[in-house]
């Protein structure tokens, strides 16, 4: 078992320095004459004195105890936890993409406008819309880049009832939250028997103040809903524009697109579609794709070729939302999925989505003659099982989740969606082979053997890890969030 | 599960104790277990006013928050300030220690509307 | 290449495990009218060298602050990053790794993001910080709303010399809401007083403010501070963390919320992102913060840790009353940040202050003594000031260029009102050889 490590502050020693600065070379000025003494900083603040290997040393240790997805396998559904190529992270770090400032002449950043460019065109191609932003820096904020578009549209168009906005009862957190931050009241539709929308319940929900429906397709069941055409229908017929929440947009890439379906306005996330690392909880990327008739709304600025080749940004925008972020978005993360774009091509795109769709069913397949599948149909890029079939035995899927930490393995999502009791979403991606779904599955098949046998072993697991299961409650009712030097 | 007797209940999941034209609020044994541990209470101040039907304060578990509604209208007249600190006592005492805001009614005809341990219990019943 | 591992056999094989013939039938629920009857038109993928050629040759057509002299700053900084922080960055168990919802198996990630959190209240004074923002424009919105929520007021008074791209994003979110925004301008390159004693009222929910602000100047935070709480209102303020090793921290003179930009702390400027947002307060605010905030505790035997925590106010439990929908943040750039701080420690981070103070104040008292070229404003700052120019800043810009200098920031892009400003900015970054050439170059320009 590992050790744990104590905290950066824990290892100071007064008068260590981890960096040394250059001397000052300039004339020095009493600081005084500079700033007024009331607006200085009176005591330095407790900050650690580490030396550089102290430094060095800590954090090594400190990225032993997380598991990543070059650890092994990372399963964790909705949020396609593939693998992340490491040319990407030299190509975002060379200098005329790192060593670039925002606010350079737009004539010498000719490069990344040509990329952001290039980008744009073809997230608009995979997804089907006109139009596309890089701004929004995460899934969350281009959901509300979007739902603010919606917003500004409907605005425009002198349209002041609509103050609702529908979502499904399998729908993200950040769906009903964008939602109301943006303003609207949140209407929940129901699912209907095959994990779907219910239509009827759909038909009920939607009337002139609907403002939008924003929906996941495949859904968070890892579904695909068939009726999504008639669904963005029911939606438009009322007035109301249909939003994509690109979350699982692993499943569809190269064989059926949003704008294809009936949708006006979608997220992607750059961290998960696209190679993108997460970084431990960010940075991401939220890009937000338009049809033409709400491109004038989108995020200022937007990159723009003129006549001559040139790339510029464009600023006049007056119908525009305004900006959600400074300057462009993240624009490390944007060279990232550049570059796997172009690595990849069209062909890999396609087979990125058929390989992740195999690779779930065939999970499933083996899965779900182990634990009870709720929904018994053709999964896309993900699906849900659950414990059911072990009613009795005492164990949740929480014990489930933290059991496989043992055989190595991160949990997949449970508790999620919120429709299905005691749900483990499994998710995993393109880029695992037969050979490791075939260990995973065995792991999860030993673990049902364990709950019948020996159900003790999976209620109080982890063993392996460097710390046993935390008390939340205790760190909620307490909260120390903050180190502080005990006098 | 218990159900005390002499208080009186919401579907809400909220208890009521009577005494005269004041009555004491708290959650029910059956709430708290749902909620899980309970790691933070929200109250309203002494001196404002409750709202029949409207949120007045908010339980926190560490997986979910459930806003507490007012089962009659009336002026705040105490507040439980111990559970700020220990809000695990609405786990532990949620008919006694655990209460949380004493209220002096505005209406009385609004005791009608609540229900009794029974009805509560044949509720609780029918929601599983 | 595109990183898929299973042989055409091995999917030959599955495809017959699952039952089905062919990788089509796995698609059978997609209607045929919406599916897609031809290739994407994206160009066919390449080889890792090829890619890295191209994307060299992409790079080569931006310049690059190594090979040019900056002295732009306006919310993006360039500042020394030691060496190890890239090379810690690259291990891979933390880029690679999700938000740690799974205690057990990311104490590394919960390790660090308390460090992150500490040292944002020690620079700041405040009680608490969460885990990121996506930026410093965003946090200081979010500031905003969060505001609104404390006092249950919707309009908040936005001071001109906040940055204006924060202020965009800043009406940006506040409209979702209604919440009203007023702006507030400014006098001698600092919030104007007067105008925002008459604007405040019972209806305010929070001034908001940077210090120092958009033009390098140090505004009065103590009678900021006291106009916004004798009217009920919250004092939010935007900081510079460079700027807290030498000017009081924001708890000082009362600010209740304190955002910031993290960039200069272990991120490169990256053509502006991704920065990293921070936000903290007093803890009596605590439950109202947005993102996700790492808390200590210990596990069944006792054993001290860190995990997740007050996750009730967030968007995937409350849902949509969650007091953001912010779920992904910028916890890598959190990691550079705290590692950056790190090195400099207690004492360093003064001394860095200290040098980026004084190059920026001999840079402006060498190009203010240059016939053409004055110091727009009197007040205090710190490493960026205002240069009014009797040449038109283009054309400024254009000579620098050719010097391979990259000038400032010409200020009437945001105010029409500052045609013939630049704000420039000097950091620890440029030598006194780099300023003094700086100035022999503005010199020769008529």
């Amino acid at each position: 078992m590992k050790q744990a490590e104590a905290t950066i502050f824990d290892l100071s020693a007064p008068g260590r320095i981890g960096m040394e600065l250059p001397v000052v070379d300039v004339p020095e000025v009493d600081l005084t004459e500079l700033i007024p003494a009331a607006m200085l900083r009176q005591a330095a603040p407790e900050l650690p004195e580490v030396g550089e290997v102290d430094i060095v040393r800590h954090y090594t240790r400190l990225s032993t105890l997380n598991h990543g997805v070059d650890n092994g396998f990372y399963p964790l559904g909705s949020c396609t936890m593939k693998y992340n190529p490491k040319v990407n992270e030299d190509t975002a770090r060379l200098p005329g993409f790192a060593a670039s400032h925002p606010y350079q002449p737009e004539e010498l950043t000719q490069g990344s406008l040509e990329l952001m460019y290039s980008l744009e065109r073809y997230l608009a191609e995979i997804t089907g819309m006109d139009k596309v932003t890089l701004q929004p820096a995460a899934g969350a904020h281009g959901e509300m880049t979007g739902i603010m578009i919606v917003k500004a549209y409907h605005a425009k168009q002198g349209d002041q009832r609509r103050h609702k906005v529908i979502v499904p009862d399998s729908a993200h957190g950040t769906n009903p939250a964008t939602a109301a931050l943006c303003g609207y009241d949140i209407v929940q539709v129901k699912s209907n028997e095959r994990g779907g929308v219910d239509i009827a319940a759909l038909r009920e929900a939607v009337d002139d103040e609907t403002a939008a429906l924003m929906l996941t397709n495949p859904n968070t069941l890892g579904l695909f809903d068939e009726n999504i055409v008639e669904i963005a229908d029911i939606v438009h017929k009322a007035g109301g524009l249909v939003y994509y929440d690109g979350a699982n947009a692993n499943a569809i890439m190269g064989i059926t697109r949003p704008g294809d379906m009936g949708f006006d306005v979608v997220h992607l996330n750059l961290h998960k579609t696209f190679a993108t690392p997460h970084g431990g909880g960010g940075p991401g990327s939220g890009p937000v794709g338009v049809k033409d008739f709400l491109a004038p709304f989108l995020p200022r600025p937007t990159v723009e070729q003129n006549a001559a080749g040139q790339f510029y940004l464009d600023f006049a925008r007056p119908d525009s939302i305004g900006k959600v972020r400074s300057f462009y978005g993240n624009f490390a993360v944007v060279v990232k999925a550049y570059t796997y774009i172009r690595s990849i091509g069209a062909a890999g795109l396609k087979a990125v989505s058929e390989n992740a769709v195999l690779n779930a069913n065939y999970l499933m397949a083996i899965l779900k003659e182990h634990y009870y599948l709720p929904y018994e149909r053709f999964c896309k890029h993900e699906f849900v099982i659950t414990p059911k079939n072990f009613k009795g035995q005492g164990v949740h899927t929480l014990d489930i989740a933290k059991r496989l930490m043992d055989f190595g393995y991160h949990p997949p999502t449970i508790y999620f969606p919120l429709i299905v009791e005691e749900a483990m979403m499994i998710e995993p991606t393109e880029s695992e082979s037969r050979e490791t779904l075939d260990e995973f599955a065995q792991a999860l098949i030993s673990i049902a053997a364990e709950i019948r046998e020996n159900p003790q072993v999976v209620i109080e697991a982890p063993h392996t890890t460097v710390v046993s299961r935390l008390d939340e409650a205790a760190a909620a009712r307490k909260p120390n969030v903050h180190w502080r030097k005990s006098s | 599960m218990m159900t005390p007797t002499n208080l009186k209940y919401t579907k809400e999941h909220e208890w009521v104790k009577i005494d005269g034209n004041k009555v004491t609020i708290g959650i029910t044994d059956h709430a708290q277990h749902a909620l899980g541990d309970v790691v933070f209470v929200e109250l309203p101040n002494v001196g404002d006013t409750l709202e029949e039907g409207k949120p007045f304060g908010v339980v926190e578990s560490v997986k979910a928050v459930s806003d507490v509604y007012a089962p009659v209208s009336g002026k705040v007249i105490t507040i439980n300030e111990a559970l700020l600190d220990t809000p695990e006592t609405v786990n532990q005492a949620p008919y006694e220690a655990g209460w949380m805001v004493e209220v002096e009614l505005s209406d009385l005809t609004q005791l009608n509307d609540l229900i009794d341990a029974a009805a509560y219990e044949a509720f609780l019943k029918e929601e599983e | 290449m595109n990183f898929i591992p299973n042989s055409t056999e091995q999917r030959q094989a599955m495809l017959e495990r699952i039952g089905v013939k062919d990788m089509g039938e796995l698609f059978s629920d997609v209607p045929s009218n919406i599916k897609l009857q031809r290739t994407l038109d994206i160009p066919e993928g390449l080889s890792e060298q090829e890619v890295v050629r191209h994307m060299h040759e992409l790079a080569a057509k931006n310049v690059n602050l190594q090979e040019y002299t900056s002295f732009l700053g306006a919310g993006a900084y360039e500042h020394y990053i030691p060496s190890f922080v890239n090379q810690l960055l690259l291990r891979s168990e933390f880029y690679t790794a999700y938000t740690p919802y799974q205690p057990e198996i990311s104490q590394g990630t919960l390790t660090a993001i308390y460090e992150f959190q500490s040292m944002v209240c020690e620079l700041t004074g405040m009680d608490v910080a969460n885990a990121s923002m996506y930026d410093g424009a965003t946090a200081l919105a979010e500031a905003g709303l969060m505001a609104c929520d404390i006092t249950r007021r919707d309009q908040v008074i936005v001071s001109q010399t906040i940055h204006p791209e924060y202020r965009e994003v800043i009406r940006t979110y506040l409209y979702g809401r209604d919440v009203e925004v007023l702006e507030i301008p400014y006098a001698n390159g600092v919030t104007d007083l007067t105008t925002l004693a008459k604007l405040i009222s019972d209806k305010t929910a929070a001034v908001l403010i940077q210090i120092p602000n958009f033009f390098g100047a140090l505004e009065d935070g103590n009678k900021l501070g006291e106009l916004a709480h004798a009217a009920g209102a919250l004092l939010a303020v935007a900081v510079n963390p460079v700027s807290l090793g030498l000017v009081q921290p924001p708890a000082a003179y009362g600010a209740d919320i304190v955002a910031g930009e993290g960039q200069p702390f272990g991120n490169p400027i990256n053509f502006g992102g991704p920065f990293l947002g921070f936000l903290a307060c007093k803890e009596k605010y605590m439950r109202r913060m947005p993102g996700r905030i790492v808390g200590a505790t210990h596990d069944r035997n006792g054993k001290p840790a860190f995990v997740l925590t007050l996750q009730a106010r967030e968007q995937h439990i409350r849902r949509e009353k969650a007091t953001s929908n912010i779920c992904s943040n910028e916890a890598l750039c959190g990691l550079a940040f705290t590692m950056h701080l790190s090195a400099l420690g207690k004492h360093g981070i003064g001394k860095l202050a200290r040098l980026n103070l004084h190059k920026a104040h001999y840079a402006a008292s060498q190009i203010s003594k240059l016939p053409g070229f004055e110091l727009a404003f009197t007040t205090p700052y710190f490493n960026e000031f205002v240069i009014k120019t009797a040449v038109e800043p283009a054309k400024i810009n254009a000579k620098l260029l050719e010097a391979k200098i990259l000038g400032g920031l010409d200020l009437g892009r945001f105010f029409p009102e500052l045609t013939k400003h630049i704000l420039f900015c000097v950091t620890e970054t440029k030598s006194k050889a780099d300023i003094d050439r700086l100035v022999a170059t503005l010199e020769a320009i008529k």
